[in-house]
């Protein structure tokens, strides 16, 4: 089954996966990301839901014992091709992880310009134009704009996760990877990011993983459900939540299994 | 209550005091020795001790300045050559050090960590010494200069080590190369730990005296000359302790106590680092 | 095996906040030389510590053969060091190194274990700092420091009142004859006690705070008493590291020189009593290089050098090896100066 012509793909992968040595978490996954959407993942701990997104801007070759077969396309080019940087291409995908990691001896300023000072130099209006844009985008300018010279430290848990948005979507990347980002928040903190996949999908291609299905309910126009490092299925998020068409999804869905 | 448990608890209590008599008899001995260089040479600490050089066998008075200027230049050198490359050694370790190279260098390093400081001196000694045909501040400094590098080199990968890793990954999905993710991240973050580290290593260093017997030699004028002999207050209060004079070993006293002040308040800025950086992150 | 059901997706509305979609963006392809670069230069420097290790085994090696050739592995039990007539033997400073090492060990090692199992174990929570923050400072006292508080009070304090004692008590032994001058192995076994307590326990701690406390709680769990959860569930679990953290201690007794230089009497001589002036490698290279006015002299103090780096290597190699076992690879007693 191939895209209509009027829809632009951002991300897709062929046949992907992904092994620790000899062990594969992520098997034969094929999967289309199109552009401006929320595609979640989900499935029980442990299927190989983080180890496939860290597949998406090379990280999990990073990890101990990491390689990967198969192909991952952004923008028709394999990002695995022996010529390509991983380095040039993460930064052109944004990654935001479980627990929110700011740079604990930068100030708010510092760690969200961060990600555009690896880029070359920029003249320092441009760069508070970008700050402030990020910021806006994570909605925490408002919250953050008289201190921004403050350290990251100060801000509480939500914020700190949202600053780590800010950091993640300054350089302006076209696809935005979200790990479990509510994982560690309290429940206010929990809805103010939802929020915003709604409001940042509009700029960018956010693939999210979630253990938290309602949350998955809320935020995604697709869902994908993995199982063992498999897809199972995946669909309109709508549609897989009433009507999956896998047995297996629907077990998972009403809870028969975790 | 029976009879055995009553017993064993005495036992246990017992015990316990007995490991705090022993601990107490330690700390004994720090405190009878501290209150001796007090006693003993406080009294002959003036203004002029602290300004004038030594004075020829058998008079009074003197001082011991070039002996701190020298320490001060000798153990300065020695941390100029050391510290680069101990910090190094220890970014290496952090950043590549799992594999078998790393084991090497890692072993390696805790084993140099205890070869005598005298074996390191005669060492210099051959290779700074007796080529040149004389003694050297600079010779003094290369010999302290290897025995910081093994030091500083584990504790600053012990430092860089409790960086999280969760904060490497966030730069190096940023698109951080791996040489930046390493400095301008993990590495400032753990900055205060190897500040930590390096002024212990220099106050250990700043005490030592066998590696400097046959290298910097020892020199009761002032100089400021890195090619010439120094005095440093280690070799200047082995001197006075085994010179034949009294007044000699009231002077050794005197400039034990100066040094210790020195030794305690580096170890003391080194506490209080720690602890600003600790409080920063919190 | 399965793809999304494509539908049209509608076109994010204009705004100002819409990207620019021109290739703004560096080419995928090419490498990273700053990488390598980095690697490289780190790499060259740590190199220096394998390279200084070997240089010093040589170079020590090199410098010793006059006096290895001339002597063989009779230098290693010949009592004789006699400049004039170019006759050298080590075995006093030997025998002087491995007994002031024994004694320094007899004394340190239950003062230690004891501030360590306390520090770790029994010390209330404000005792702790203070008390840890107290050894600490003990091994940062220079090694001269410990000589010259050796020299004008241990000795004295040791002629006075405790040489007497022993001698009363146990001068019926080979190890207290002879009369007491002042320097003596005795004197040397002390100050190296002092010293090596701090090192002892600041590993040894370490290791028992490595212990999982899992261990002392199941012991505690089961009724233990505080000590009996101690003597039964930590001390074994950590025996490796303890022993390890002794070896330690050995190993850095082995290589001091300026205190026991100045206490131990610097005499070539073997005797059992410990009240009789001794000596040690590193006292004697310490003592005699300046003054070695032959070449076969020199050579054979760098002999001396060669044998007791060989012996601290192994010893250290050793201690560390069995404190990897518990500790897995940290610096631990970096901190210890």
């Amino acid at each position: 089954m191939t895209a209509s012509a009027n829809v632009r793909l951002r991300l897709e992968t062929v046949r992907l996966t992904a092994l620790f040595d000899r062990t594969a978490a992520v098997r034969e996954v094929s999967i289309l990301f199109p552009a401006h959407t929320v595609t979640a993942i989900i499935g029980p701990s442990g299927c190989g839901k983080s180890t496939f997104l860290r597949c998406l801007n090379r990280m999990h070759e990073l990890s101990e014992g990491g390689w990967v077969t198969g192909k991952v396309l952004l923008d028709e080019v394999d990002i695995y091709a022996s010529d390509v940087n991983p380095i040039q291409l993460r930064r052109r995908i944004g990654m935001v992880f479980q627990r929110p990691t700011p740079f604990p001896t930068m100030s708010i300023f510092d760690n969200v310009a961060a990600g555009l000072r690896v880029n070359g130099r920029r003249p320092h209006h441009e760069m508070e134009e970008a700050v402030e844009r990020a910021l806006r985008q994570a909605a925490l300018w408002d919250e953050v704009k008289d201190r921004l010279h403050a350290s990251a430290l100060e801000l509480s848990g939500g914020q700190q996760q949202r600053l780590c948005i800010a950091r993640a979507v300054a350089p302006e990347p076209e696809i935005l990877l979200l790990d479990e980002p509510t994982a560690s928040l309290d429940p206010a903190g929990t809805q103010r990011i939802e929020e915003l996949c709604h409001e940042l999908k509009r700029l960018y291609t956010i693939v999210i993983v979630t253990h938290n299905l309602q949350q998955a309910a809320r935020v995604s126009d697709y869902t994908a459900f993995f199982y063992m490092g498999r897809l199972i299925e995946v669909g309109r998020t709508h549609e897989l939540f009433t009507k999956p068409q896998v047995e297996q999804t629907e077990q998972y869905i009403t809870g028969r299994f975790g | 209550m029976s009879g055995r448990t009553v017993r064993r608890r005495i036992a246990s209590g017992v015990m316990t005091g007995l490991v705090a008599t022993l601990s107490f008899t330690a700390v004994l001995a720090l405190v009878l020795i501290l209150g001796d260089l007090i006693a003993k040479g406080a009294s002959s600490i003036d203004w002029a001790f602290f300004t004038k050089s030594p004075v020829p066998a058998g008079e009074s008075g003197g001082g011991v300045a070039n002996a701190i200027v020298g320490s001060g230049i000798v153990v300065g050198l020695a941390a100029l050559i050391g510290l680069p490359i101990g910090i190094g050694a220890g970014l290496f370790l952090a950043e590549y050090g799992a594999g078998r190279l790393g084991f090497l260098v890692r072993f390696i390093a805790d084993v140099l960590n205890g070869t005598p400081s005298i074996v390191i001196g005669i060492f210099a000694w051959t290779w700074m010494v007796k080529p040149v045909g004389g003694f050297s501040a600079l010779a003094g400094s290369a010999a302290l200069a290897i025995l910081m590098i093994p030091m500083i080199a584990r504790t600053t990968e012990e430092m860089v080590r409790l960086v999280p890793h969760s904060l490497r990954e966030a730069a190096l999905a940023l698109g951080y190369p791996r040489w930046r993710t390493s400095l301008r991240v993990v590495a400032r973050t753990a900055l205060g730990g190897i500040v930590t580290g390096c002024l212990v290593g220099i106050a250990r260093v700043a005490g030592e005296t066998a590696p400097l017997l046959f290298t910097a030699l020892g020199n009761l004028n002032f100089t400021t000359d890195v090619r010439q002999p120094m005095q440093t207050l280690s070799l200047q209060i082995y001197v006075y302790a085994t010179g034949p004079f009294d007044e000699w070993h009231r002077l050794a006293w005197a400039a034990a106590l100066v040094l210790m002040a020195l030794v305690l308040i580096l170890a003391m800025v080194a506490r209080w680092v720690t602890r600003q950086r600790h409080d920063r992150v919190r | 095996m399965t793809t999304l059901p494509i539908e049209p997706v509608p076109a994010p509305p204009p705004s100002i906040e819409t990207p620019s979609t021109e290739p703004r963006w560096a080419s995928l392809r090419g490498v990273n030389a700053s990488d390598r670069i980095y690697k490289g230069v780190l790499t060259v420097l740590a190199l220096f510590l394998p390279l200084l290790i070997v240089a010093l085994f040589v170079q020590l090696f090199v410098s010793a053969l006059p006096a290895i050739k001339r002597f063989g592995f009779s230098f290693l039990w010949t009592s004789t060091w006699d400049p004039v007539a170019e006759i050298y033997g080590a075995a006093p400073m030997i025998f002087g190194t491995l007994a002031s090492s024994l004694i320094a060990l007899l004394i340190a090692v239950p003062l230690a274990l004891g501030v360590a199992i306390f520090l770790t174990e029994f010390a209330p929570r404000w005792v702790r700092q203070p008390v840890a923050f107290l050894v600490e400072m003990l091994a940062a006292i220079p090694s001269v420091v410990y000589g010259l508080w050796g020299v004008f009070v241990l000795i004295p304090f040791l002629r006075g009142y405790v040489v007497p004692t022993l001698k009363a008590l146990l001068g019926w032994t080979p190890f207290f004859q002879g009369v007491f001058y002042g320097n003596s192995l005795l004197a040397g076994g002390i100050i190296l006690a002092i010293m090596i307590v701090p090192y002892i326990a600041a590993v040894s701690r370490e290791v028992l705070l490595a212990v999982p406390a899992a261990q002392r709680e199941a012991a505690l769990g089961m009724g233990a008493t505080r000590w009996e959860a101690v003597w039964t569930a930590v001390l074994p679990y950590g025996r490796a590291g303890l022993i390890g953290a002794i070896i330690l201690g050995l190993g850095r007794a082995l290589g001091e020189t300026m205190a026991v230089t100045l206490v131990i009497g610097n005499r070539h001589d073997i005797s059992l009593s410990a009240l009789q002036p001794a000596y040690t490698m590193a006292a004697a290279i310490a003592n005699e290089f300046s003054e070695a006015t032959t070449s076969l002299y020199l050579s054979a103090l760098f002999e001396v050098g060669l044998i007791l780096f060989v012996i601290t290597v192994v010893v250290n190699a050793f201690a560390r090896l069995l404190i990897w076992r518990v500790a897995r690879g940290a610096a631990v007693g970096s901190k210890a100066l």
